[in-house]
């Protein structure tokens, strides 16, 4: 690179300073604490921030501009270059200084600029400010022909690739891409069989109304933040706050919006259960695999054509009813029937090898069948309890003014919100827990993890039977202290179990069950 | 009433008299420029041959920002062409540009008919006859190349 064109770059850079110069509004945790200090141990607070959609521009352009201090590229271009890395600075860096740079601008379906200037300047001196534009217009004197309306016109625009086209048919065109097709990030040029990339500023400085600019400015920020690895929408319907992690192994996200999830696997905070066991245990509960379970637990099959039977008499001597098969066949032993002779109580195979395979198989089905409604019944009455805890808030909040009439002042009465908030996140982990002992193969550590689980879940129940009942009997002092010893124990319970379950994952002591 | 739309199709129409690609024709329905009728003939020295293929091509409101819907209305045996006559053909998904026009429409089919692309098969027995079996397929392909000529 020549240093006198990194000067004009200069001239760019400045130009953009609207779009980056702000960047204090980003929320940090700071601000984030008004839905409950006690999802605090859950949380990693320090690690993820909060971002509105007017940051998340913001904060791309600073990405673009940290690139360009070092790439000295026109920001438009780099903006092109970073979104075909996924917004990975490092990579983008380290391929543009290694490899082949015409191939990262064909690859990212844009134009060198470096290798455009010579282009430019040899065949048109006169025109040599237009390569620090990505748009270049045609001089007005010359009307051409636009090949999208195949009408003359004086105002043709176009990119680097050299296709041209009116205003009017630039506009419809970008108009069906970011309207109905919802594109922002990689709009090409309407040319065929083109693929370069149009640019934001060339859009920008294309499209008429403010309208338009604005779904623009959405649409690039929403394939910002499809493309960056670090960031997610928040899940909440109606939310449209982004999270940005700082690294990729956060977890436990809390949306200024109160929404608490997993950064990983977007469904709700799921501690102690990892998203991929958890995504299995959901798969499970949706589909019919417990139909299935259910079927073969208490239905045979047809030992010939394999139609599902379910017994409804007493009688073992079975005659198929599927028309062509009419198959004769003892119920016991799933053999067929001519060797029984008149009386099934002779069955002298009963004992065959065949017949135990079945019943064993059977039995298999049953248990495993047993198993998950165990698990799932525990699950599910956790996970109504919890949607049944939310509504404790506002009776909470009704005794809350009580006790400050009483002589309490406010402070003094925030315990009771705080033990709600641990109850909630009790009952969270304990849902979760059941999912995690489902799938868990039972070795010693298996016994620490259920006692820690039997601990925890005696606790809560006590707890959650202090907030409903006794705080409107008792003495107002007596149920203080017992409401706050309480909640303390479960919160530390709580902390034990996940640091268990978590020591496990590090030292791979846990065995999981086949499903 | 003149939409930006409506007066592309006029000139497509203008350009598809003005200079006629060989072996293609079309034009717009009297009462309705977005619909419009057309004929392929096939190609010489293609199984195709002689055949007169009708079709029709509708636009929208959006022409040509976006492609029109068009469709074979003749009987066709092709591997990219489904039983009620849709094509499948990447210009007029996926890699539709506003500057085709009727008659690069047109003429991309026409090549299409004797350059199948068996790996995205509309009609699986086409295309496996056309991998498998040619003389099968262009038995097919002759009897619905007689039978374009019977709803003259």
């Amino acid at each position: 690179m020549e240093s006198d064109e990194e000067g004009i770059y200069d001239v760019e850079s400045d130009a953009s300073i609207n779009y980056n110069s702000s960047d204090d509004g980003i929320y940090s945790e700071g601000e984030n604490t008004a839905h409950g200090e006690a999802n605090d141990f859950m949380d990693e607070p320090t690690s993820y921030k909060c971002l509105t959609s007017d940051q998340i521009f913001n904060y791309m352009m600073k990405v673009v501009d940290e690139v360009n201090a070092i790439l000295q590229l026109p920001p438009h271009i780099t903006c092109i270059l970073l979104n075909h890395f996924k917004w990975d600075k490092e990579k983008l860096m380290e391929r543009y200084y290694e490899g082949d740079q015409d191939k990262i601008f064909e690859e990212a379906q844009t134009i060198n600029p470096f290798r455009l200037k010579g282009k430019v300047v040899s065949s048109n001196t006169n025109n040599i400010t237009s390569f620090s534009m990505q748009s270049t217009k045609r001089p007005l004197t010359t009307q051409e022909v636009c090949d999208i309306c195949y009408l003359p016109s004086q105002h043709m625009n176009g990119l680097q690739c050299g296709h041209f086209f009116c205003i009017d048919c630039w506009n419809e065109y970008l108009r069906i891409k970011i309207i109905d097709e919802g594109q922002g990030q990689k709009i090409a040029c309407p040319a065929n069989d083109c693929n370069i990339l149009t640019d934001y500023e060339t859009i920008l400085s294309l499209l008429r109304g403010s309208d338009i600019k604005t779904k623009y400015h959405q649409r690039l920020t929403d394939g910002f933040v499809m493309s960056h690895h670090l960031m997610k929408w928040c899940p909440s319907p109606g939310c449209s706050v982004v999270v940005k992690v700082t690294t990729a192994g956060t977890r436990n996200v809390t949306c200024i919006c109160g929404h608490a999830f997993c950064f990983h696997c977007l469904q709700p905070i799921h501690e102690p259960v990892r998203c991929p066991l958890l995504k299995k245990w959901l798969r499970k509960c949706n589909d019919d695999s417990e139909t299935a379970h259910w079927i073969s637990a208490n239905t045979k099959e047809c030992p010939k054509c394999r139609a599902t039977i379910e017994k409804n008499g007493g009688c073992n001597h079975m005659i198929c009813q599927n028309k062509s098969c009419k198959f004769d066949f003892c119920w016991i032993c799933l053999s067929a029937w001519s060797p029984h002779g008149s009386s099934w109580y002779n069955c002298n195979r009963y004992d065959a090898n065949d017949s135990v395979a079945a019943r064993t198989a059977q039995e298999k089905s049953r248990a495993a069948l047993n198993r998950y409604l165990f698990y799932c019944d525990r699950y599910m009455n956790h996970r109504q309890s919890l949607e049944l805890e939310h509504k404790l808030y506002s009776k909470i909040k009704f005794k809350m003014e009580e006790m400050q009439q009483h002589n309490m002042s406010w402070i003094e009465v925030q315990f009771l919100k705080k033990a709600v908030d641990i109850l909630c996140k009790c009952r969270n982990t304990l849902k979760y827990t059941y999912v995690f002992a489902f799938y868990l193969r039972s070795n010693n550590q298996a016994t620490i993890f259920e006692a820690n689980q039997k601990d925890l879940e005696m606790a809560t129940e006590r707890l959650s039977e202090y907030l409903e009942r006794d705080v409107t009997t008792d003495e107002l002092s007596n149920i203080k202290q017992k409401v706050q010893d309480k909640a303390k124990y479960c919160e530390g319970r709580c902390e034990a179990l996940l640091r268990h379950v978590y020591e496990g994952y590090d030292m791979d002591l846990w065995e999981y069950l086949d499903e | 009433m003149s939409t930006p739309a409506r007066r592309r199709l006029m000139r497509d129409f203008k350009k598809l008299q003005e200079d006629p690609p060989a072996g293609v024709s079309g034009a717009p329905t009297e009462d309705n420029i977005l619909i419009w009728n057309a004929v392929i003939f096939g190609p010489h020295d293609t199984p195709f041959e002689d055949g007169t293929f009708k079709l029709t091509i509708r636009f929208t409101e959006d022409y040509p920002n976006k492609p029109p819907a068009v469709r074979f209305v003749s009987k066709m045996f092709h591997p990219n062409v489904y039983a009620d006559g849709g094509i499948c053909l990447d210009i007029l998904q996926n890699r539709w540009s506003p500057t085709y026009d009727v008659s690069a429409i047109l003429t991309s089919i026409q090549s299409l008919l004797d350059e199948p692309n068996p790996n995205s098969p509309a009609n699986s027995l086409a295309a496996q006859l056309y991998q498998q079996n040619k003389r099968e397929y262009e038995k097919k392909v002759s009897a619905i190349v007689e039978e374009s000529w019977m709803n003259e």
